[in-house]
């Protein structure tokens, strides 16, 4: 008996240690996506002015746009912090309610900024236009592609949280999802002062 | 029809050169070969339940090192090649196109392919061992790491029979390597080869990070780590800065090269130099990304092989910390001669050699321990031995390299060819050869034959001087590098020969390299003990080869080199029967294989601009994903039953 009680034990004392792993691990992945965005900022900043003739920012963003897609991701970062609190209340239906009003307003995001895209490539500012549109695309599009995999993610653990509700595991998950809801927040910000709105000075 | 299928046959299957008819045949032999011993011994079942599904960190990094000897051997035929053509002037045995694409594939493989791999196989073996711990943080992403690095290497390998090589340089400089001067799929193989195996590159330093900080033996504190885990940790911090950076850089060559994008082209504003910055950002980090755990390996073969602690622990552990930093402040060394003003090559040039001052800290160390100790020449000592002279040579010629003015004369000189082949085959090859050797009765419970190693030792060692020194010669004789003919005038012919005399010779000490392994499979002596060096870390506290749960009871620790301390207490490390308890592992799982190898189709798509295969090898991924991600049976424990008759067998059970 004294066996199988230190066998319980040593069970939940593990799993603790790996709870603990796992949140270290998704900093440090982080810390590496920083980097990555970093990166990418970096050269948008050398290619800012370089249109080689074509349309600048100036012309080409459209305000109405990027402040409602602000308005959309910042506000699904609260509904993704109201998630997590009613996962520490440990009240699934809720938690998961939130959830899904974090992905529609994810998904809204995403949707305004492919017409966004449309419009700019159907006024013949494609990718290859110039330099500055090369950049453009692809700083403001791998942000597009980290929140479209976060949705295809928050999915997938929704789907858990109904069959398997709250346990150690999924907790772990929709921790992790809502630090990177929020992480993809910060990065739109600077994404919203630096590409958008020194564009349009 | 046929027509249509002989046209794209002919495109898409390199043809016309007997090397590669050679590959072919021998490729398709092999693959039979593999194929029908499998069948006949019936060890499919074998191969995919013990190795291909695997967790265990053991197994990966045994994994890691057969391939990574396999690419060794790929690139030093690559080399040997090169060595032939250039042995006298005016051959012609290969065009140019072939002479650039065999530099460049022998480069990319060499660093990417070859000493990232070897390093992750040691970093596996040793460092949850040395910590007293049961495993890595992530084991399942370990095996992934792994898997990716592998369809990375064979995505990168098939170019050479399918579609073309990359012939660009190993760092694929544009606007060469934009579509507008590489037309053909070999750069896109460059950069998908590469870019999956960065992906479990980077994955592989989280997770040792997180092992490192995280899953030590109770009592051990980062004071007290061995160095080799300190080197893994500094090794590995800069790999989460680093490849990234090398990630990014790849993606926005490809963008340029698949959807007409504009980052590093001549036109429409392109930045061409930004790119060379860029890749630097991340490649001069690599270099101290493969050559800090190199310094590893050694500090802990000096002490042993003297019978004495390191000298100067804490330096050690600082002028490693040191090192990864000041490896973010060099980079435009590589191109000091682009025009940027003077005060900034003056600047890099002083953190470049800066840097000189904590890697001599580590050789003074390294010579202090030795001083007045009792040392063993045993295999790993000998290539510690070998590599102190060639590393100070090439940090000497290191520092020459890094005055900037000086630098227009010897830049992309075979004097640059001589350096940085010194300090990566003198430090980071013979460092890891010296770990493997080191380690390798740990992994395998017998020692490597000592006649048979003592001859490759001397056929590398001298062979790499008689390749390497007359090269700088010729670097001042105004040779420089990527060239693949001479003509008699230049008066290059004799250096020349010598130096392709010396690639022969360690051709041939890699050879007796395969022989001592294979011979000693057979005949090779058994380690009994479990520490046959007399060590002084844990992985020396337990049997050889280490049972699958590593540790049957968690170590607890009390110090620096706790082994020695044991020792001197007479303590011998046993398992006592009372204190077994059942051990929770990780279960094994094929989705690290299966989900690497939809990349591989997904890569080889984006290689050839193929959107269905994107699609398939995509949704592979995604599916893999999932599947793990809704997988309930992560873990299983080991019964206290089982350990018993593990450890009996061993005897190591009171
Ligand atoms: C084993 C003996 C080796 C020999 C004989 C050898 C020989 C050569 C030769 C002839 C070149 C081409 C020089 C030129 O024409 O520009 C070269 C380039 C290079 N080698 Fe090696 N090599 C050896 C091992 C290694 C190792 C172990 C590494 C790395 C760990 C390495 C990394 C490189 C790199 C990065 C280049 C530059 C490729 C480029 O120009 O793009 N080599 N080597
Ligand atoms: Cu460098």
């Amino acid at each position: 008996m004294s066996q199988a009680i230190s066998h319980t034990n040593d069970h939940h004392e593990e799993h603790e240690h790996h709870e603990d792993l796992s949140v270290l691990g998704f900093w440090l992945f982080l810390v590496s996506d920083v980097i990555l965005f970093g990166t990418i900022f970096a050269t948008f900043m050398v290619l800012r002015s370089h249109f080689d003739g074509g349309p600048t920012g100036k012309e080409l963003f459209e305000a109405p746009g990027y402040i409602t897609e602000t308005f959309l991701l910042l506000t699904s970062s609260f509904t993704s912090g109201l998630a997590t609190l009613a996962l520490n209340k440990g009240k699934v239906n809720q938690l998961i309610g939130w959830l899904v009003v974090t992905a529609l307003l994810g998904l809204g995001f995403i949707g305004f900024e492919v017409s966004e895209f449309a419009n700019m490539v159907s006024e013949g500012a494609t990718i290859s236009r110039s330099a500055f549109l090369t950049a453009f695309f692809t700083l403001v599009g791998t942000h597009g592609l980290h929140v479209s995999v976060g949705l295809c993610w928050m999915t997938a653990i929704m789907i858990q949280l109904k069959r398997n509700g709250i346990n150690a595991l999924t907790t772990r998950k929709v921790t992790l999802v809502s630090l990177y809801w929020h992480f993809l927040d910060v990065v739109w910000i600077f994404l919203l002062t630096i590409v958008y709105l020194m564009g349009v000075m | 029809m046929i027509d249509k299928i002989k046209d794209f046959a002919s495109h898409f299957f390199v043809t016309g050169d007997p090397l590669i008819y050679g590959a072919d045949v021998s490729i398709g032999l092999s693959m039979v070969a593999i194929f029908f011993v499998l069948t006949y011994f019936k060890k499919w079942g074998w191969l995919w339940r013990e190795w291909l599904t695997t967790v265990d960190h053991k197994k990966i990094g045994i994994m890691y090192i057969i391939a990574s000897l396999l690419m060794l051997f790929r690139g030093g035929v690559d080399a040997l090649l090169m060595r032939a053509q250039l042995a006298l002037p005016n051959v012609h045995f290969l065009q140019s196109e072939h002479y650039n694409e065999i530099f460049t594939t022998h480069g990319t493989i060499m660093i990417l392919f070859m000493a990232m791999p070897m390093m992750f196989g040691l970093f596996n073996i040793a460092v949850p061992l040395q910590i007293g711990a049961r495993d890595v943080a992530y084991p399942f992403l370990n095996a992934f790491s792994f898997w990716m690095f592998f369809v990375g290497a064979m995505l990168f390998n098939l170019s050479f029979v399918i579609g073309g090589s990359p012939d660009a340089g190993w760092l694929a400089y544009p606007p060469l390597s934009e579509l507008s001067g590489s037309p053909g799929v070999g750069e896109n193989f460059y950069i998908w080869g590469i870019q999956l195996s960065g992906v479990g590159s980077l994955a592989s330093g989280i997770n040792f990070v997180v092992t490192i900080l995280k899953m030590r033996a109770k009592g051990m504190k980062m004071m007290q780590m061995p160095l080799f885990t300190w080197s893994v940790f500094a090794s590995c911090v800069t790999i989460i800065i680093a490849f990234p950076v090398l990630t990014v850089t790849l993606a926005l060559l490809f963008i340029d090269r698949f959807a007409g994008g504009h980052f590093f082209t001549m036109l429409h504003g392109g930045n061409p130099m930004m790119y060379v910055n860029l890749i630097w950002m991340w490649g001069h980090p690599e270099v101290y990304i493969v050559v800090l755990p190199a310094f590893g390996v050694f500090s802990e073969v000096v002490s042993v092989f003297s019978k004495k602690r390191i000298f100067g622990y804490k330096s050690m552990v600082f002028s490693l910390m040191i090192i990864s930093i000041l490896s973010y402040f060099t980079w435009v060394h590589h191109f000091f001669t682009m025009g940027a003003s003077a005060n900034v090559n003056a600047f890099f040039a002083i953190t470049t050699m800066a840097i000189a001052i904590p890697t001599g800290v580590k050789v003074f160390n390294w010579l202090f321990t030795m001083f007045r100790g009792r040392i063993r020449i045993e295999q790993p000592m000998l290539w510690t031995l070998g590599f102190i002279p060639t590393f100070l040579i090439g940090g000497a010629t290191g520092v020459m390299l890094a005055v900037a003015p000086a630098d227009y004369q010897y830049h992309n000189s075979y004097f640059l060819i001589a350096h940085f082949h010194q300090v990566l085959i003198g430090g980071v090859v013979f460092g890891y050869l010296a770990g493997i050797y080191y380690w390798w009765p740990k992994m395998f419970g017998f020692k490597l034959n000592v006649k048979l190693g003592l001859w490759a030792f001397w056929l590398w060692n001298i062979g790499f001087y008689v390749c390497f020194m007359p090269q700088y010669a010729l670097g001042f004789m105004g040779m420089t590098r990527r060239v693949y003919t001479y003509g008699w005038d230049m008066g290059w012919g004799p250096l020349n020969l010598i130096s392709s005399i010396g690639a022969v010779l360690m051709g041939i000490g890699f050879i007796f390299q395969v022989w001592q392994i294979l011979y000693s499979i057979k005949y090779g002596e058994r380690d009994t003990t479990g520490d046959p060096w007399d060590g002084h870390t844990l992985e020396w506290t337990i049997p050889s080869p280490a049972p699958e749960y590593n540790f049957a009871i968690e170590p607890i620790v009390k110090g620096q080199d706790d082994f020695w301390r044991m020792k001197k207490e007479g303590i011998v490390p046993m398992t006592k029967e009372s204190e077994i308890k059942p051990i929770h592992m990780p279960r094994n799982s094929g989705i690290p294989f299966i989900m690497s190898w939809f990349w591989f189709i997904a890569g080889f798509g984006f290689t050839f601009g193929w959107t269905w295969m994107i699609v398939v090898g995509l949704l592979g991924v995604a599916g893999s994903m999932l599947a793990r991600s809704f997988t309930k049976k992560l873990d299983y424990y080991i019964p206290v039953e089982e350990i018993k008759e593990t450890e009996a067998k061993f005897g190591r059970l009171v």
